[in-house]
């Protein structure tokens, strides 16, 4: 079995910190938009915490082109190498669109972005209801999009780590692999 | 090995009772995260009342009128600014309060209802809706009504009313039993109808004047709160509706009114703010406050022009009352965030809708008698 190195510090953190935000972002956004009661509040924490995300995920393609990351197992099937590989464009695709799509449409509806207290971005479309109607609907759609592919990914990894073995789980894991029966090395 | 380890990639080692066991696992936290969504949007809790079943109530009662607001259809953009008095700078930080600050400011009146052709009449609800625009970005957003309070406390309880107050198809009039019943059931609606019933009603949208009705917080420099319900005034001195007004047959002839007196001069109001004591009700807006409360005059709203609705304009807004400057917080009146929920789901509906002309044209057709 091939010695698989671990993605860098950075790269874990941002990882599962992102993971967090990504799920957290998800159930406000659903449960904001079925909410008389708490869509403000929800709605408040959403744009900044949205805005984060977008952040994040620039910084965290960054040091992946820095630093890349550890390659699949050879003996893992060429069909889940392409599919492990084409869900991990999609999630940053969707990482840098959804909060990019929730700036613009806010935008196209002339309603303030705000982020906190006085602190507003400038729009990054102008003003029409027709573009903000389809955003809108992008959004929501997209956003059921992520959704299914997180739950994709969360099975992978825990097909890798609890049934596979591989060491998969293990170069993204927040903790220090252990030594296993299948022969892993410690880290490399 | 079994099939089961080959479309897994199990090693041969794992057992397939262990396996099988794993692979449940994995299902068993895959749904529960789909769960934990599914119960987060609400699937779980059919009888719920959400932003997009109220706003079906409204599409419900007032019948299809695509690309209209799903309330306070029939509407008139309008313009002019604020000049602060100076005044409101102690109770709130909102850059508008500064001495001297003039904002620019666009608007819309309407009438309440989601009729977006119904002719005029006086005594439906007029509304005046503001949007002042900051500098940096920042907006406020208000809308208001010519009434001292309103009929609901609750969202769920407007959901019940608009049932109850729908005008039955024979007589044209609400059926009065059902609207008993909604009173019965709502003694606060029943009372706060009374004191609506009772207003002076006046001759037209220029000297009406509109109550903000919820109640929110004016936040200082230093960071004091003050539970605070504004309304703007007019200038002019309230004329009654006259006899003579009374018997138009002109179907626009309030917002032909106003648009025929704005050509002819600028419209003041002046923006009053009351300042509650802690134990006015805040969450509450059937409930007027004392009337011997301070009120501050927190500078002069001068309305100078007024434009059909059209793209671009005041159609494409949504005054969400929950779009404010820093210095200006919600209070915890239930109204407020169902407001803001419920008008950004009539505007994301109406935004993707084929628009048709307003009712409410530019230039009367002939100049209102004045
Ligand atoms: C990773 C980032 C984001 C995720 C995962 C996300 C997710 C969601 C979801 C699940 C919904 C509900 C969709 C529906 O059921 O139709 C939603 C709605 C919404 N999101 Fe986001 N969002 C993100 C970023 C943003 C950002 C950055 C903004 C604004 C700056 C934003 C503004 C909104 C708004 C305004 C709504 C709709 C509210 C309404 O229709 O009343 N989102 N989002
Ligand atoms: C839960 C209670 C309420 C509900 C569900 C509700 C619903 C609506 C809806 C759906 C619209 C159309 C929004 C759009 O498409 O842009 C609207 C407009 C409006 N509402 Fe309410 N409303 C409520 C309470 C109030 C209160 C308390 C006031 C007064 C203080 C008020 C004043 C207005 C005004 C002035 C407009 C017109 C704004 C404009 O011209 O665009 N509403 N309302």
């Amino acid at each position: 079995m091939s010695d698989l190195p671990r993605f860098n510090l950075p790269a874990r953190v941002l990882h599962w910190s992102m993971a967090a935000l990504i799920l957290v972002m998800l159930l406000i956004g659903v449960a904001m938009v079925a909410s008389l009661a708490d869509y403000h509040v929800l709605v408040a924490v959403h744009r900044p915490l949205g805005l984060l995300i977008l952040l994040l995920a620039v910084v965290r393609l960054a040091n992946r082109w820095r630093h890349p990351p550890p390659t699949l197992p050879a003996d893992l099937p060429a069909w889940q190498q392409r599919a492990a590989h084409a869900s991990h464009v999609a999630l940053y695709g969707l990482m840098l669109a959804m909060p990019l799509l929730g700036w613009a449409m806010l935008s196209a509806a002339r309603d303030p972005v705000t982020l906190a207290g006085p602190f507003v971005l400038p729009p990054i479309l102008p003003h029409s209801p027709l573009a903000y109607a389809w955003l809108r609907a992008l959004h929501g759609v997209l956003a059921y999009a992520l959704f299914c592919l997180v739950l994709a990914h969360l099975g992978a990894a825990l097909l890798h780590a609890l049934i596979r073995r591989d060491g998969v789980f293990a170069s993204m894991a927040p903790w220090r692999r252990r030594r296993s029966a299948t022969g892993l090395q410690a880290d490399a | 090995m079994t099939l089961l380890h080959d479309l897994t990639g199990a090693p041969a080692g794992t057992t397939t009772r262990a396996l099988c066991l794993r692979l449940s696992a994995i299902g068993a936290v895959l749904a529960a995260s789909a769960g934990t969504f599914a119960y987060a949007g609400g699937w779980l809790s059919p009888g719920v009342l959400t932003p997009a079943r109220l706003v079906d109530r409204f599409e419900q009662v007032n019948g299809p009128h695509p690309g209209f607001r799903r309330n306070h259809a029939k509407g008139l953009c309008v313009s002019g600014s604020f000049a602060a008095d100076g005044t409101g700078a102690r109770l709130s930080k909102a850059s508008l309060f500064a001495p001297g600050r003039v904002t620019p400011v666009e608007g819309r009146v309407a009438l309440a209802g989601g009729q977006p052709y119904a002719a005029d009449a006086e005594t439906t609800v007029r509304s005046l809706a503001l949007r002042f625009r900051l500098p940096d970005g920042e907006e406020w957003r208000t809308g208001m009504n010519n009434i001292p309070v309103f009929p609901v406390r609750t969202p769920e309880a407007f959901y019940e009313q608009l049932l109850a107050a729908r005008p039955d198809s024979a007589t044209g009039k609400p059926d009065p039993e059902r609207l008993a019943a909604f009173f019965a059931a709502h003694p606060e609606s029943a009372k706060a109808a009374a004191l609506i019933k009772v207003r002076t009603i006046t001759s037209g949208f220029a000297d009406s004047t509109y109550w903000g009705l919820n109640a929110f917080r004016f936040v200082a420099a230093d960071g004091r709160a003050t539970p605070v319900r504004w309304a703007v005034v007019p200038d002019k001195e309230p004329a009654p509706e006259t006899t003579a007004q009374a018997a138009r047959t002109d179907r626009n002839f309030l917002f032909d009114d106003l648009a025929t007196q704005l050509r002819q001069r600028p419209l003041r109001w002046h923006l009053i703010a009351t300042l509650g004591r802690p134990d006015d009700p805040v969450a509450d807006a059937t409930l007027p406050w004392p009337s011997d409360r301070e009120s501050v005059d927190l500078g002069t709203l001068t309305l100078t022009g007024a434009e059909p609705e059209a793209s671009g304009n005041c159609r494409d807004v949504n005054f969400d009352p929950l779009v404010l400057p820093d210095g200006i917080a919600p209070s915890n009146d239930p109204l407020l965030s169902a407001r803001s929920a419920a008008y950004a789901r009539s505007f994301t509906r109406r935004a993707g809708e084929e628009k048709s002309p307003s009712a409410v044209a530019a230039t009367p057709a002939r100049g209102a008698d004045l």
